[in-house]
């Protein structure tokens, strides 16, 4: 319409245009008053409406057969019936009729506004009787010509044999036990085993982003698409792949049963919060279990870091293998699902104001909260363990003038150390201190813990793995000092004491090994990559060592080697450097591009705690085998070095023979470009031998040093 | 034995060349005047001066009566050794990179930038035995396919039949001297994947050795262009060079000039590191200087080799005796 037009218009039905604001104006849904709309968005929309076909159509079967005089009547019953299950289109009702007798041929097709109403119509009516000889036969259209190719007789569906999966664990029955890592750099993907002689890559190829499952069982890979899955007994091949497009980050359950991954999407207005999907997969059947759906918001309370809005993972899982329950945090309120249903746990969330911070027990399905404080100080701040799904509180305790609160739980689910920052009398500065939670124990003690300058920052925490054990990093750049505690000792039983401290370390990061009793006190980014190896059986520094620049550390899953990294924010020396565990070197790799390393995890060992010990007792009797083996193995290599060497060296005699050749045919004419001059033929032996007569002096000044000291 | 320390130069050395005695050695740099020094003890002999422009390159003839140099001044020019009376200038419309004399120094071999409209090139002179008679007529000059990207050095093949090239397209190119006609690339494949910084000739002509910003260097067959080795570094290489004595070859570079004020100085890692020439591993480094290093030379009696860097320094170092038997 032209604008002419419509103020013309405007004019005649006696309306200011100037009053009127467009923007208020709604229309009826679907309706369009014959003006196109410009919104690619919406014409995009009607399109796809027109593509999905015909699943919005019903035919309905065993209608009585009417002459023309009773079809008005049968086709208002119909109507009747069926626009009480939803919108029938306009001409939706289509009964064909026998040309040559005018009578109904006892079938009629309904057209619905959505597939979603044809569905239901469907299934509410199939069988409707509508009287005793006439029981409605209701399909869906897309489905007829299915329906229609069914054969008369019935044939036996072929069982088909069973073909045994691949072993997914066959990694870990590796002749000499070896771990496999994953490293990223560039655009390759490369998976090695972890072996200081044999640097060949296992297998090759190219994603943008990998993680390995909690157990090492699989190997995920994010795509456009979605994410997928690898995993195998001799090569990874693709077990599995999980629809999700443009999927930003994966997580999974701890007994990889599920796979949970996110999606954020920016939204076109920036005033908006970013719209986040995320789906629950199960990584077996490739099922997706549930999806959840909202704005950045919702799922972004509390937890360090994250991606674009929300703080990743959305959904933190209990402990166990068993995969039980998962909790997500928002405002006010923590969700506690339980995956037989994937529903909420009791139907209902777990109300608890202004919660800002959630953990689960990694063992017991106990969630321990933290809950600032309110009310300016009136309200003290609480750190609370409930137990799910009884969702009873198990302990909690007060706590005052409260600015911060970090909560570590120790590996094996004994003990949870909650690190309080607290302000000063003045409310100037924080101090920081320790409430230590013994969960195993009656009543679940707490034991408060004050570092000896009680000034000090805290820079670090860690607890030893399946230990008792913990360390701290405290005190002030740039040379901080690092102290030892334990939960558990022999004269003291249930004290926690200290067990030394380090003065003045270069040292901003700790890394336990996962067997605990070693630890490197790690210095990285600022302090360029200093790695100490450190004893704390025996409080001693086993090796001071540098990796420089290093940016991540990791330890392999059996606390054998540890990997350090130089990763793609230095532009320099990028690759990784596999260390002992007692801080030798043992080999580098250097790769440009170096973005990610990641060890494969392996599941927890069958053994029993008294199995472990016996063979901690008796290492020397094990050992000797596996030295016996070492020895033999470096003396194939070390021949297999020679070999190699040794090719080299004839190669290159085969060029250095070829170069002597050639120059001896060009002698002459290299002589004539020189004006007749000699060439360098016999200078070079001159040289050659002159070198020798060194050598020679040499070996002999050496010796006699020797001999003099 | 402790490195002598040669401080000449008040900008980043460029290159570094010694003569066939083994006992002189010139340096240039970005200040305008080449420098002669004692190889033996890094004593200043005496400095060439006449460029208006940093000094690219430089070469000496066999019997080290004549020096050639390459500046960004648009003009590369012949200098008497002994004197250090300029005898000629070529000029050029664009900064002259490198220059190479041919077996016999009858001809040599100069490459120019592209500039402005003007497009990387290498040109072949004439160069008479008597000064007086010099001109500065091409003999021949070869339009690089690539002419926005820099020729970063061009050297004689066997017998003065070829000329290599190779620059910042990453290739590698060997001409026919006489006509201009391409004779071999490398490819994709095998070369190198970034600017190619530097390239050093075995002494016998059969082959050399290149340096890249890929963070490589590798060995090349003069003839065929056959890749023979390849010498992983961990930072963009800048200069290469080859023992004449032992089958070691020497890489040195650095992380970008520009970047070494945000980071910590040994970040750089200015180091020169020595490789096994034929196992391609690494036996050791030496490291000194505070700027990445621009430019590495082999004495050749193989006993001693400097090296320069964007600090401005030209370091020397002698080998102890227990360089030459060392074993891996």
């Amino acid at each position: 319409m032209a604008e002419l037009d419509i103020d013309t218009r405007a004019g005649k039905l006696g309306i200011d245009w100037s009053q009127v604001n467009l923007d208020s104006i709604q229309l009826p849904p679907g309706e369009n008053f014959g003006i196109e709309s410009d919104d690619e968005g919406v014409y995009h929309d009607d399109q796809l409406e027109f593509d999905t076909g015909f699943g919005n159509i019903i035919v309905v079967d065993n209608l009585p057969v009417v002459p023309k005089t009773k079809f008005e009547k049968l086709e208002n019953v119909l109507k009747k019936i069926y626009s009480q299950l939803g919108v029938i289109k306009e001409k939706g009702l289509w009964m064909p009729v026998d040309p040559n007798t005018g009578m109904t041929l006892g079938y009629c097709f309904i057209e619905f506004n959505t597939p979603q109403e044809a569905q239901n119509a469907k299934e509410k009516t199939h069988g409707y009787k509508l009287d005793k000889s006439h029981i409605f036969a209701v399909n869906m259209f897309d489905d007829f010509d299915r329906l229609m190719n069914v054969k008369e007789e019935w044939e036996a569906p072929q069982t088909k044999p069973y073909v045994p999966g691949e072993n997914l664990q066959k990694w870990l029955t590796d002749e000499k036990a070896r771990d496999q890592l994953v490293t990223r750099s560039g655009p390759d993907t490369e998976v090695f085993w972890n072996d200081a002689r044999q640097k060949n890559t296992e297998l090759y190829w190219t994603e943008s982003y990998v993680q390995w499952s909690p157990l090492g069982t699989y190997l995920v890979t994010l795509h456009k698409q979605g994410a997928a899955v690898w995993g195998g007994a001799d090569t990874f091949t693709r077990l599995m792949r999980y629809q999700h497009n443009m999927v930003k980050l994966v997580d999974f359950s701890p007994g990889e049963k599920y796979l949970v991954t996110y999606h954020s999407q920016e939204p076109n207005n920036p005033r908006d919060a970013s719209k986040v999907e995320i789906k629950v997969f199960d990584v077996r059947t490739g099922r997706m279990m549930r999806d959840f759906k909202g704005s950045a918001d919702e799922f972004s309370i509390g937890g360090p870091g994250g991606v674009a809005g929300a703080s990743w993972p959305v959904f933190r899982w209990a402990g166990g293998k068993d995969d039980k329950y998962f909790a997500k945090l928002s405002k006010n309120t923590i969700s506690v699902y339980e995956t037989e249903t994937f529903g909420l746990i009791d139907k209902k969330s777990i109300k608890v104001d202004n919660v800002v911070d959630v953990c689960w027990s990694p063992t017991d399905s106990i969630l321990s909260l933290f809950v600032p404080e309110q009310g300016g100080g009136n309200q003290p701040a609480k750190v609370a363990l409930v137990q799910i799904p009884s969702k009873v509180e198990l302990r909690q305790k007060n706590l005052f003038s409260v600015s911060d609160c970090k909560m570590y739980w120790q590996s094996s689910g004994e003990y949870l150390a909650v690190k309080v920052d607290r302000y000063t009398k003045t409310k100037k500065s924080t101090y920081s201190g320790f409430e230590l939670f013994r969960i195993k124990e009656r009543d679940i003690p707490i034991e408060v813990l004050e570092l000896d300058n009680k000034n000090d920052k805290i820079i670090a925490f860690a607890w030893e793995p399946k230990g008792h054990r913990f360390a701290v990093i405290h005190g002030d750049q740039p040379r901080p000092d690092v102290s030892f505690y334990t939960m558990k000792t022999t004269q003291h039983g249930g004290r926690v004491t200290k067990l030394g401290t380090l003065k003045a370390k270069q040292a901003n990061a700790l890394f336990w090994s996962p067997t605990g009793k070693y630890i490197i006190l790690a210095g990285l980014k600022n302090f360029n990559g200093q790695l100490e190896f450190f004893n704390v059986d025996e409080l001693e520094t086993m090796a001071t060592t540098e990796h420089f620049m290093a940016t991540d550390i990791e330890w392999d899953p059996t606390g054998r080697y540890v990997a350090t990294a130089v990763t793609s924010v230095h532009e320099m020396e990028n690759g990784f450097t596999i260390w002992s565990f007692n801080g030798k070197l043992l080999y580098r790799n250097l790769k440009d591009h170096f973005f990610q390393l990641a060890w494969r995890p392996r599941p927890p060992s069958f053994l029993s705690p008294e199995k472990e010990e016996e063979i901690a007792k008796n290492l020397k009797k094990y050992s000797k085998k596996y030295e016996l083996e070492d020895q033999d193995v470096s003396l194939l290599l070390s021949e297999q070095d020679r070999e190699k060497r040794k090719a080299l060296k004839e190669e290159w005699e085969k060029w250095v023979k070829q170069w002597k050749s050639l120059q001896e045919e060009e002698k002459l004419a290299r002589q004539s470009l020189r004006d007749g001059e000699v060439s360098d033929e016999e200078e070079e032996e001159d040289e050659a031998k002159e070198v020798k007569e060194v050598e020679f002096e040499d070996v002999i000044e050496v010796t006699e040093e020797v001999v003099q000291e | 034995m402790r490195p002598i320390l040669m401080k000449g130069h008040e900008r980043p050395l460029t290159f570094l060349r010694y003569n066939r005695d083994g006992d002189m050695l010139f340096s240039c740099a970005k200040d305008h005047t080449p420098t002669l020094w004692y190889a033996d003890n890094g004593e200043r002999h005496g400095t060439y001066r006449g460029h208006n422009g940093a000094v690219w390159c430089c070469d000496v003839s066999r019997d080290s009566s004549r020096l050639i140099t390459g500046s960004a001044d648009q003009t590369a020019k012949l200098w008497d050794v002994k004197t250090g009376t300029q005898l000629f200038s070529f000029k050029f419309s664009s900064p002259a990179r490198s220059v190479d004399f041919a077996v016999g120094d009858k001809l040599a071999v100069i490459t120019t930038d592209p500039f402005m409209e003007r497009t990387s090139a290498i040109h072949v002179k004439r160069i008479a035995e008597d000064p007086q008679d010099q001109d500065g007529d091409s003999v021949l000059v070869l339009e690089n396919p690539e002419g926005r990207k820099r020729i970063n050095r061009a050297v004689w093949g066997p017998l003065n039949q070829t000329i290599v090239s190779g620059g910042e397209d990453a290739v590698l190119r060997i001409w026919d001297a006489e006509t201009g006609k391409l004779l071999k690339e490398t490819d994709k494949e095998v070369g190198h994947k970034q600017t190619i910084t530097s390239l050093c000739k075995s002494a016998d002509d059969s082959h050399f050795l290149t340096g890249s910003l890929d963070k490589t260097a590798k060995l090349w067959d003069m003839r065929t262009l056959t890749l023979i080795k390849t010498y992983t570094s961990g930072v963009p290489v800048n200069a290469v060079s080859m023992s004449p004595l032992l089958d070691h070859v020497v890489i040195g570079g650095g992380q970008d000039a520009s970047a070494v004020t945000t980071t910590d100085h040994r970040a750089g890692n200015f180091e020169a590191k020595f490789y096994d020439k034929i196992l391609q591993e690494e036996i050791g480094g030496v490291k000194g200087h505070f700027g990445p290093i621009n430019a590495l030379a082999f004495n050749p009696d193989g006993r001693s080799f400097s090296s320069g860097g964007e600090d401005g320094y030209v370091r020397l170092h002698h080998f102890d005796s227990d360089y030459f038997s060392i074993k891996i």
